[in-house]
């Protein structure tokens, strides 16, 4: 076996399509540049439309959903996979698919609103850290030190022990949790770019520090936080279900995947189905938000390619 | 470098202090009277003067700040109190846990390294290959299941499955508890231990060994680029001693900054792995800790997880030193 034949030349430069020899130069947005490098990462779109599946599925969960949520099938206990229960019924007989379906809506309101509570969090306080600097960004970053150093896990349990189980308030613990490494990116994004020519023109010109901090700067931080966020939302659906397997998710009859997988651990000898499906669920839809993460990485920065 | 060193040091201990009284507070504004607890539950009828008695013991009617200032005047001088539950002097269940948690972590790093190296490096040198692109599947794929799922999919693949198949009995792992809790030299299983410790080990290994691999890849195929690989090329080594010698050395930074952070976690935030395994580590205990409002147990075992994280942290930073000798610590530090 020689390694020889696979590593690529160094300094090999890979020879430019024909279509962005002839783009060159011409004036394009961002955006469409960005979206069409992200167009050609398969595995990226793959994730996208399985997002955007699963949104659909969300929206019109009651049209898809051939069961309530609570219905139960009467002395139909734990049974497998059937043309009436596609994905089986769980120990009291409710549809395990209809639950699946229904969760959907959970998981991604969860993922979604934890995540952009995170963002504003972190974007806020990381702007103010590194735009300012001084005793401010003392502060914060040693506020962060402190929720950085007790395990993630120690920190989400005993929050949500306190603050109770209701689908809202595990959003709100999720959300006030995550920030902390938003923080630290914007931060120090804002601390590379605050010394910038266009920051000095700006205060030149009179603006207000503010107006700078997210007019002029914050728009250039953006890109990895863009990346961290979308993998995020993937994150907080795993967070969510590892709460509710601790016990301190959100509860039943809430149909949260989370919740289900955690109930179908007695039953993984006469029942395995009841792990399966909700348990692939998750891993799906975290893997696609992570694909697409991954795809506006590259997209985002073609040096990285 | 001894002054950074001391630093980072001192800084812990505000750390220390604002985290566990964050916790401490917490625990205070839990619903439900904690004598009430101690005494056996909350459904539970008790008896005015046994509440009375527990208060009088654990100083449970004191306002809060004295409670918190004899809290803080007892830790400084490692007097974690005792298991409001089982009375168990908390010092002694962080013995016992303690070593649990340091042997399963102990081999979830070797696995890590193992194979999280072995697969980025093959999958950087052959880029593009099946192989590399399986390795990215499987990567991404083994950070998007939850930990407990894993867990239960291998139990029920390597412990339910094999009784109905009737596989051979060395084929057979066990799911749960920690065994024989036979070990020679401190962590190498000894008799039946392996087959308590595999599924355990591998599930908590899982994540961070994803990770290890993305990592490696990454940054190997930046070191592949650089010119002194094509120097090194040029003086005609042999392509193993370019890759391994000159690349993986270099590639090294960012992947042994990741192990160091992946050890203290393994340590303290194996909460899933060790409830999922009921391995009777730090982390399941924690876990349990806070369902039973144990708040002793709680804060003393969260205490040493903190610390460990915070001194390995310390050592991965002091580490980069070390591994790269251009940078200098302490100087412009501020990031």
């Amino acid at each position: 076996m020689t390694l020889t034949d696979q590593v690529t030349p160094p300094g090999h430069v890979e020879a430019p399509e024909p279509a962005d020899v002839a783009d060159l130069g011409a004036a394009r947005p961002l955006r469409a540049d960005v979206w069409r490098r992200f167009k050609r990462n398969r595995m990226a779109m793959v994730g996208l439309g399985f997002i955007l599946l699963l949104a659909l599925v969300a929206a019109f969960a009651p049209l898809i959903a051939p069961y309530g949520i609570t219905e139960r099938a009467s002395g139909q206990f734990r049974e497998g996979p059937s043309v009436d229960h596609w994905f089986g019924t769980d120990d009291i007989g409710r549809d395990v698919f209809s639950r699946v379906v229904y969760g959907a809506r959970v998981s991604l309101r969860i993922g979604f609103l934890a995540t952009a509570i995170s963002l504003v969090l972190g974007l806020l306080l990381g702007a103010i850290s590194g735009f300012f600097g001084g005793s401010i960004d003392t502060i914060i970053m040693r506020i962060t030190d402190v929720f950085l150093a007790i395990p993630y896990f120690v920190l989400a349990i005993s929050v949500a022990t306190v603050f109770g189980r209701s689908e809202n308030s595990i959003i709100v613990i999720l959300g006030i949790t995550g920030w902390l490494f938003i923080a630290r990116i914007v931060r120090s994004s804002f601390l590379g770019l605050r010394r910038l020519e266009y920051v000095e023109a700006a205060t030149a010109l009179g603006f207000s520090r503010w107006r700078i901090m997210f007019r002029h700067v914050l728009p250039n931080a953006l890109q990895p936080i863009i990346v961290y966020g979308t993998i995020s939302v993937g994150a907080v659906i795993l967070a969510e279900a590892a709460l509710s397997f601790l016990g301190v998710g959100p509860q039943e009859p809430t149909p949260a995947w989370g919740l289900m997988v955690s109930e179908a651990k007695g039953s993984l000898t006469n029942a395995p189905h009841l792990l399966f499906f909700p348990a692939g669920a998750i891993v799906l839809t975290v893997l696609a938000f992570i694909l697409i993460g991954d795809g506006l990485r590259d997209a985002l920065d073609p040096k990285l390619k | 470098m001894t002054s950074y060193i001391i630093r980072r040091l001192l800084l812990i201990i505000p750390t220390v202090f604002i985290a566990l009284s964050f916790l401490f507070v917490l625990f205070f504004a839990l619903p439900g009277d904690p004598a009430n607890l101690i005494a056996g539950g909350a459904e539970r009828n008790i008896p005015q003067q046994t509440l009375d008695q527990i208060n009088e013991r654990y100083g449970l009617d004191n306002p809060l700040y004295e409670q918190f200032t004899d809290y803080w005047q007892r830790t400084v001088q490692w007097d974690l109190g005792e298991s409001y539950l089982s009375r168990r002097s908390v010092n002694s269940i962080l013995g016992e846990k303690a070593v649990a948690s340091l042997r399963l972590a102990i081999w979830a790093i070797i696995i890590e390294i193992v194979v999280g190296i072995a697969v980025g490096l093959l999958s950087a040198i052959r880029r593009y290959s099946l192989s590399d692109k399986l390795t990215t599947i499987f990567t991404a794929l083994a950070s998007a299941i939850p930990v407990f799922v894993l867990g239960f999919v291998m139990q029920w693949l390597f412990a339910v499955k094999p009784n109905q198949w009737d596989w051979p009995e060395w084929a057979r792992l066990r799911t749960s508890g920690i065994g024989p809790n036979s070990w020679a030299l401190f962590f190498i299983p000894t008799g039946e231990q392996w087959r308590y410790l595999i599924l355990p080990a591998i599930a908590l290994a899982s994540v961070t060994t994803a990770l290890l691999a993305r990592m490696t890849r990454g940054s190997m195929l930046e070191v592949l680029r650089a010119d002194y690989m094509r120097t090194a090329r040029a003086k005609g080594l042999r392509e193993r001693d370019v890759v391994l010698r000159h690349g993986l050395r270099n590639a090294m930074l960012p992947v042994v900054t990741l192990i160091g952070l992946d050890f203290g976690t393994a340590i303290g935030a194996a909460v899933l792995t060790e409830t999922t395994f009921t391995w009777p580590g730090l982390g399941s205990q924690i876990a349990q800790s806070v369902s039973d409002r144990d708040l002793p147990v709680l804060l003393g075992l969260t205490l040493v997880v903190v610390l460990a994280y915070a001194f390995v942290n310390i050592v991965v930073d002091v580490s980069y030193a070390w591994f790269d000798p251009r940078i200098r610590l302490g100087k412009g530090e501020h990031a």
